[in-house]
């Protein structure tokens, strides 16, 4: 990872002359610090957990103090810096596998291995948020010490066990399906690519690349303007805007696809890297020549391991193809991406996070402004964009803004995957043109389970709606008239045999737990928020508590430094309104 | 032909602050605007010295446009921006953030603004309710200084001061996440195995009292610290011929703390551990 | 140097610089606070070199560490010098308008091959290449040194070498650019603005100059001699001759601090009279006649003290000092009654004054205005002066107002301690973080970081002499021997080895240094040293 050390005076070899001249200091630790992550992610692989002599090994290669590498590696769940066994099962019991019994398999676990282990314990298993397996309805994330990392969906308390115990796992991943009929839809055409370029190109891959390439920059932003696309990661901020903004500037910049979804309830990005992976690096090629960026990062989730083995393979190869490197199809143009593996932290899909992230420091969020597009990744203009986001570039490329302007309404263009799970029959990642109700996608997904209780639309960071909402259309617009979110296109239905106490407590639950403790709100007060909801489900004083949450609502949404604080109260809220709890 | 870099006179911008139009040169923050228009707003983990990390969220102010509060410590001001420094959604914000500060650590031993800003904004530490409170054992490790997390309000003052802003030593950082974050060092090693050089930076920039002199420590603790009987004496440092000011707090002649001043050029308030902590020569230990 | 002796530049220069050197120096643990500047310069994009034999705590920070052989430093300096004419990267303006004596000076270093500079300092030639080529093409440099060039057999040449740098690049009297010596004690460069050199007046006036001495007659009442006197180095050797038979020694502790410690004391014991004013009872205060209490300066009286930045700033009395010890100032009017001079007793404020009218470059400075300022750099000649924040800037007015800066031309020469079978291995010696001279002050406080009186070697050499951490060694010179815990070290390199002086109880380092001197300065060579190591047997 780190390779060989390049003189005595960075932990190499030394000679009887000694070496007279060391080439090091401030500028040389700054430019390798981004390499810190992934020496830390080297170490977890290979020997399954972060070693205080290890830890001074890379902070000494680094030149880095270690307590600044140890900072780094405590922020993450995946990171163990306590001698951890060589099989380590992350075990997801998140509000949409909790609607499916996940509990279950919680007990079953502390009966077997003794209770869930805490961030940097012994313990052979822990409870996971949400692990993005959410159609699978049950699902755990495995580290092996010397093997990649396994993702198991649907997974069974024997398996974890079995597992743990025997100290190895294979994939065991039920193959991606869908109850649609997916031959007219667009981004779910290919669900089974794999990183067949072949098939990829057959049906007129790299043809929105080619016209990138033929038509410039100037006319490829103004394409992606003319689509009126809006990001797909749940803040829906026009994507022209973005993308003008990052080619206006000189110098170098950086590209960014944000593939680090842990939104609760959303699988769709993961759903489009493993099945279709060159619909995104085709998307975020576009994204580099247009903007005028040479490198771009793929920063993927750490608990996607088949997406990673598929992006890789198919990165290379594009390499091989010619369309990464130095000389992108023939153009003269110099473009290629790496994948960047996170390693366990909600907040690192907030896109300054994300960029700490990447740099080597805590994924801790940034004030905004300077806004990313003046001033991001490494400190330059650097244009993020969602998977799903950037999975539709090609077409607007191939087909033109214009065309992609008709799908859709006339604010929300293009098509829209929905993740629809929890009580439904089924569970699955679903394409429709903006404009479908939320009462149409459940009945995609062979509609609810029992009596409907209640939605949850947006993820943890979105709100419940109830019965009497379901014809909402789930576009831009409506869903801000209403003052809901449409986040990252997550629909979970609860029905009535759901204690919505418990998924209520858990949102809250997953906002301390995934806090990262910079602001005060957020990292008191999202705790705070859960031990009142506690209080309430224990029968304490309803009015009371219910003051408390309000006023805790008002100091998240208003003082704290990222979306997530300021959105860690508004499933509480939205559930106090509609009297679930 | 005499070169010299003489940087332009800055701009002026105009920003309104509670009503009434203050001129700051550009880059002011709206901190800097609030301080020209005479506005009262608090600030805990900012100190002048070291960059600004909005982690507090106690200067919050009203900026009209902005979805939500900005922090005035580090946001730039911009032509024409219209600031409430202490509207009700601010006052609402102040509060809850130094309620759910003093319901989680004890701010027993803050600095008195901060008590000041407290008493202000009517704080109740139990309206949160009862829940997670710091509990940590005092860090007793060597004789020149003392951690006390259970005060600690993770300002990150002591870690900037340890690391980029001054020092460059880097032997704490914030370690964890959330509420269990807490500043260390590498696997909580004790300062004396650490990078630790004890330049005691991170105590000078301490609001709370986590981070305290040894010898402040013990006098608290046997109810002999007396701050109205000590008086302070301005003078330089005898170690060295990089002219840093020292500033000896003294009591019942003898020398109980050193400080440097934040607004001196030299030192912008920090020392080394012979400034800080070298004195003992002139007062031998009593018996 | 270029006239008044100071360093050229403020510590905010280094924060804004392009390129910094620095020499010598292990500016982060000798002098932390500046150290602090320097990063900031280095985080704003500056580009560091370090030129050091040890890759220190301060050299890691550097982007390019040149470890040089210890004594080697004037044949870097011509090496750099020689590639910066060859490649033909001179300011040639600045030094035809400001400057005087370069073709000779080129002559002399044209010798001075990037090769045979590999061949003296043991550096790459690749490297040399680079810190010339960075050094000369830099719009703005600062070049920083302490007592690594000047605690040398020839420490004036080693400086006027590093001057020549700087005439050649025109890296002096422009803001960023400058030449910056760090002194090693809070009043060093105070001492010189006050005169204590053999042959200045207060504010650099010479005692040569009979308009200047003039003024000091006339404003004392008493003829002042007109001949400069010795410096320490001379004045032992001419206590050696026996022409000084009687010495007061103030707040110095020689016993201790210089080279060759022995010698010293067999020379202090052979005065007829010898009176110590001290804040302790040192080792030279136990050889005296009479001891006399005193003050501690920092703490325990008012006065100024200088720093390194040319910044003058009060210090204020914090403590009463403990017994009878007096103010130095209140001890000396004392004395001077006694000898029938009725100065009274001034105060520090007073004393100040009376200097300020006699000195122009501290014209401007009344304790209101320093204490109001904190500090004010001089020269600052009347009350509305704001100080001066680099020196030097007269080089580049048109017409130049003053004789142009000469170079000079200088020969490189080894150490005068030659290395050889006997005597292998090279020691040198520096302060620690923690420690300060020899141990008097900074042993007064319980640093957790102490390391004691330990030698640092290079794990090779400790390994070929079979000696583990912290086992004892006989260090022996060609002057004595001590016995020495040794300690494995990153940062030296095979055949080099470190002792820090602030011990001289447990590991006196000096019963090992030799007095060889720089006549010019008087700093003695206490960097270089020849010695033998061996485990010893328990």
């Amino acid at each position: 990872m780190l390779g060989i050390p390049d003189s005595r005076w960075h932990g190499g070899e030394r000679t009887a002359g000694g070496d007279r001249v060391a080439y090091g200091g401030f500028h040389r630790a700054a430019a390798r610090r981004h390499l810190l992550l992934p020496a830390l992610h080297a170490l977890q692989d290979a020997i399954g957990w972060v070693s205080h002599g290890a830890l001074n090994y890379v902070s000494e290669r680094l030149d880095l103090g270690p307590a600044e590498a140890y900072g780094v590696a405590t922020f993450y769940d995946l990171i163990a810096t306590e001698h951890a066994p060589p099989v380590v099962a992350h075990v997801c019991d998140d509000i949409a596998c909790l609607a499916k019994g996940a509990s279950r398999i919680v007990d079953e676990l502390e009966a077997a291995l003794g209770p869930a282990g805490e961030h940097g314990d012994a313990a052979p298993w822990k409870r996971s948020p949400c692990l993005g397996q959410c159609e699978k309805g049950s699902a755990a994330f495995i580290q092996c010490a010397g093997a990649s990392a396994r993702s198991i969906a649907p997974v069974t308390a024997e398996q974890v066990i079995d597992i743990v115990t025997s100290g190895s796992a294979d994939d065991a991943v039920a193959p991606t399906t869908s109850a649609q009929d997916r031959s007219d839809l667009r981004l779910l055409a290919i669900l089974d690519d794999e990183g067949d370029m072949g098939l990829y190109r057959s049906k007129g891959g790299y043809e929105g690349l080619a016209r990138a390439l033929e038509i410039g920059p100037a006319a490829s932003v103004a394409e992606v303007e003319a689509s009126g696309i809006r990001g797909r990661g749940g803040a829906a901020f026009p994507a022209g805007i973005k993308w003008r903004a990052v080619t206006e500037h000189e110098g170098v910049k950086y590209v960014v696809c944000n593939a680090d979804e842990s939104e609760p309830g959303t699988f769709k990005d993961r759903v489009l890297l493993e099945g279709d992976p060159f619909a995104v690096i085709e998307g975020l090629t576009i994204a580099g020549v247009t903007t005028g960026a040479q490198q771009g990062y793929l920063y993927l989730r750490g608990e996607y391991p088949v997406a990673f083995r598929r992006l890789s393979e198919a990165l290379e190869s594009a390499r091989e193809a010619g369309l990464l490197g130095p000389d992108i199809a023939g153009s003269g143009r110099t473009f290629d991406i790496e994948i960047r593996r996170g390693a366990g932290a909600y907040i690192c899909g907030e896109e300054t996070a994300l960029f700490n992230s990447i740099e080597g420091f805590r994924g801790e969020p940034r004030q905004k402004p300077p806004f990313p597009t003046d001033a991001g990744l490494f400190g330059r203009p650097t244009l993020v964009n969602n998977v799903e986001t950037l999975a539709n570039i090609p077409a607007i490329l191939r087909d033109g803004g214009a065309a992609y302007a008709e799908i859709g309404t006339a604010q929300s263009t293009g098509p829209k995957l929905f993740c629809v799970s929890g009580n439904v029959a089924s569970p699955g990642v679903y394409e429709v043109e903006f404009g479908a109700t939320i009462r149409e996608l459940i009945e995609l997904a062979g509609g609810v389970d029992g009596a409907l209780r209640a939605v949850l639309i947006g993820g943890a960071a979105g709100s419940f709606v109830d019965a009497s909402q379901l014809d909402m259309p789930l576009t831009f617009e409506d869903t801000r008239a209403a003052q809901l979110g449409l986040g990252s296109g997550v629909i979970i239905a609860f029905n009535e045999s759901i204690d919505m106490h418990t998924i209520v407590a858990r949102i809250a639950d997953f906002f301390g737990e995934e806090s990262c403790g910079l602001c005060v709100p957020c990292r008191v007060g999202t705790v705070r928020q859960h031990e009142s909801l506690v209080r309430i489900s224990e029968g304490g004083d309803r009015a009371a508590e219910l003051e408390i949450l309000d006023e805790l609502d008002h100091v998240l949404r208003d003082a704290s430094v990222c979306g997530l604080g300021q959105a860690a109260s508004s499933a509480v809220q939205s559930a106090i309104r509609l009297g679930l709890i | 032909m005499i070169e010299q870099r003489i940087s332009p006179p800055k701009t002026r911008i105009d920003v309104t602050v509670d009503g009434s139009t203050v001129s700051v040169p550009e880059g002011s923050t709206l901190l800097d605007a609030c301080n020209a228009a005479g506005a009262d707003v608090p600030t805990l983990c900012y100190l002048e010295t070291l960059t600004p990390i909005n982690s507090c969220r106690a200067c919050v102010v009203e900026v009209e446009g902005s979805r939500t509060l900005v922090p005035a410590c580090s946001r730039v001001a911009e032509p024409g921006m219209d600031v409430q420094s202490d509207s009700d959604r601010v006052q609402r914000a102040r509060k809850s953030v130094y309620e759910l500060l003093a319901s989680a650590v004890d701010l027993s031993l803050a600095e008195p603004e901060t008590v000041r800003q407290m008493e202000r904004y009517d704080v109740d530490p139990e309206r949160f309710g009862e829940g997670w409170h710091r509990t940590d054992e005092v860090k007793i490790q060597d004789d020149l200084y003392i951690r006390d997390y259970d005060k600690c309000i993770m300002c990150f003052r002591c870690v900037a001061a340890c690391g980029p802003d001054a020092q460059n030593t880097f032997a704490i950082d914030t370690a964890g996440r959330g509420l269990n974050s807490t500043i260390a060092t590498e696997f909580d090693v004790s300062l004396p195995e650490s990078a630790c050089v004890y330049c005691g930076n991170c105590v000078a920039v301490c609001p709370t009292g986590a981070l305290m002199f040894k010898t402040e420590y013990d006098l608290r603790t046997s109810d002999d610290w007396r701050p109205d009987d000590q008086h302070v004496a301005t003078t330089v440092c005898s170690f060295c011929g990089v002219g840093c000011n020292l500033e000896l707090h003294v009591q019942d002649n003898r020398i109980v703390k050193v400080t440097s001043p934040m607004d001196h050029s030299v030192t912008e308030g920090h020392l080394c551990i012979k400034g800080r902590f070298g004195w003992g020569y002139v007062q031998p230990e009593p018996d | 140097m270029l006239g008044a002796g100071g360093g050229t530049s403020s510590y905010e220069e280094i924060e804004s610089t392009d390129l910094i050197v620095l020499w010598g120096s292990n500016a982060r643990n000798a002098h932390p606070i500046f150290f602090h500047h320097l990063m900031k310069g280095v985080r704003n994009g500056a580009k560091m070199f370090a030129v050091d034999p040890r890759r220190t705590e301060s050299a890691r920070w550097a982007d390019v560490w040149l470890g040089i052989d210890v004594g080697s430093d004037i044949a870097l300096a011509n090496t750099i010098a020689r590639e910066i004419i060859a490649a033909g990267l001179t300011n040639d303006e600045f030094i035809r308008h400001s400057t005087s004596g370069f073709d000779e000076f080129a002559a002399s270093v044209e010798e001075w091959t990037l090769e045979r500079g590999e061949e003296v300092t043991g550096v790459p030639a690749e490297a040399i290449r680079q810190l010339a080529h960075d050094y000369a093409t830099a719009e703005t440099a600062q070049l920083c040194w302490t007592l690594g060039i000047t605690e040398h057999h020839n420490a004036t040449d080693n400086v006027l070498s590093l001057i020549n740098l700087a005439l050649l690049t025109g890296h002096v009297g422009r803001y960023g650019s400058g030449l910056v010596p760090i002194r090693g004690q809070n009043n060093v460069q105070g001492g010189g603005d006050m005169g204590a050199l053999p042959n200045k007046l207060p504010g650099f006036q010479d005692v040569t100059n009979d308009e200047h001495r003039g003024k000091f007659e006339a404003q004392w009442g008493v003829d002042v001699p007109a001949e400069p006197g010795w410096h320490v180095t001379q004045m032992f050797d001419a206590m050696e001759r026996g022409d000084i038979r009687a010495m007061y020694i103030i707040g110095e502790n020689p016993a201790q601090s210089e080279a060759d410690s022995r010698r010293t004391i067999d020379l202090l014991e052979g005065l007829d009279f010898l009176v110590v004013q001290d804040i302790f009872l040192t080792k030279t205060a136990a050889l005296a006649d009479v001891v006399l209490p005193a003050a501690a300066g920092w703490a325990e009286s008012d006065g100024t003290a200088t720093s390194s930045e040319r910044r003058v700033q009060v210090m204020r009395k914090a403590l009463d000092p403990p017994g009878e010890a007096k103010d130095d100032l209140d001890i000396l009017s004392l004395l001077a009654a006694e000898m029938g001079h009725g100065w009274g007793m001034p105060t520090a404020e007073e004393v100040w004054d009376e200097l300020r009218s006699l000195s122009p470059m501290h014209g401007g400075m009344s304790y209101r205005r320093l204490e109001e300022l904190g500090g004010l750099q001089w020269p600052c000649p009347d009350e509305d002066h704001p100080g001066t924040l680099f020196l030097h800037g007269w080089l580049w007015e048109d017409p130049l107002p003053r004789e142009p800066a000469p170079f000079s031309s200088v020969e490189w020469a080894p150490p005068i301690d030659p290395l050889s079978d006997e005597y292998p291995m090279r020691l040198t010696t520096g302060r620690r973080l923690d420690g300060y001279n020899t141990g008097v002050q900074s042993g007064g406080y319980r640093s957790p970081i102490a390391t004691g009186g330990v030698i640092d070697l290079d794990p090779v050499d400790a390994a070929d002499l079979g000696v583990s951490d912290g086992d004892v060694v006989r260090v022996t010179s060609r002057r004595g021997h001590i016995d020495v815990v040794a300690r494995h070290r990153d940062g030296l390199r095979p055949g080099l080895a470190f002792m820090a002086i602030h011990w001289p109880d447990d590991a006196d380092v000096n019963t090992l240094t030799l007095d060889a001197w720089d006549p010019k300065s008087g700093t003695a060579e206490f960097k270089a040293t020849a010695v033998r190591i061996e485990p010893v047997q328990r």
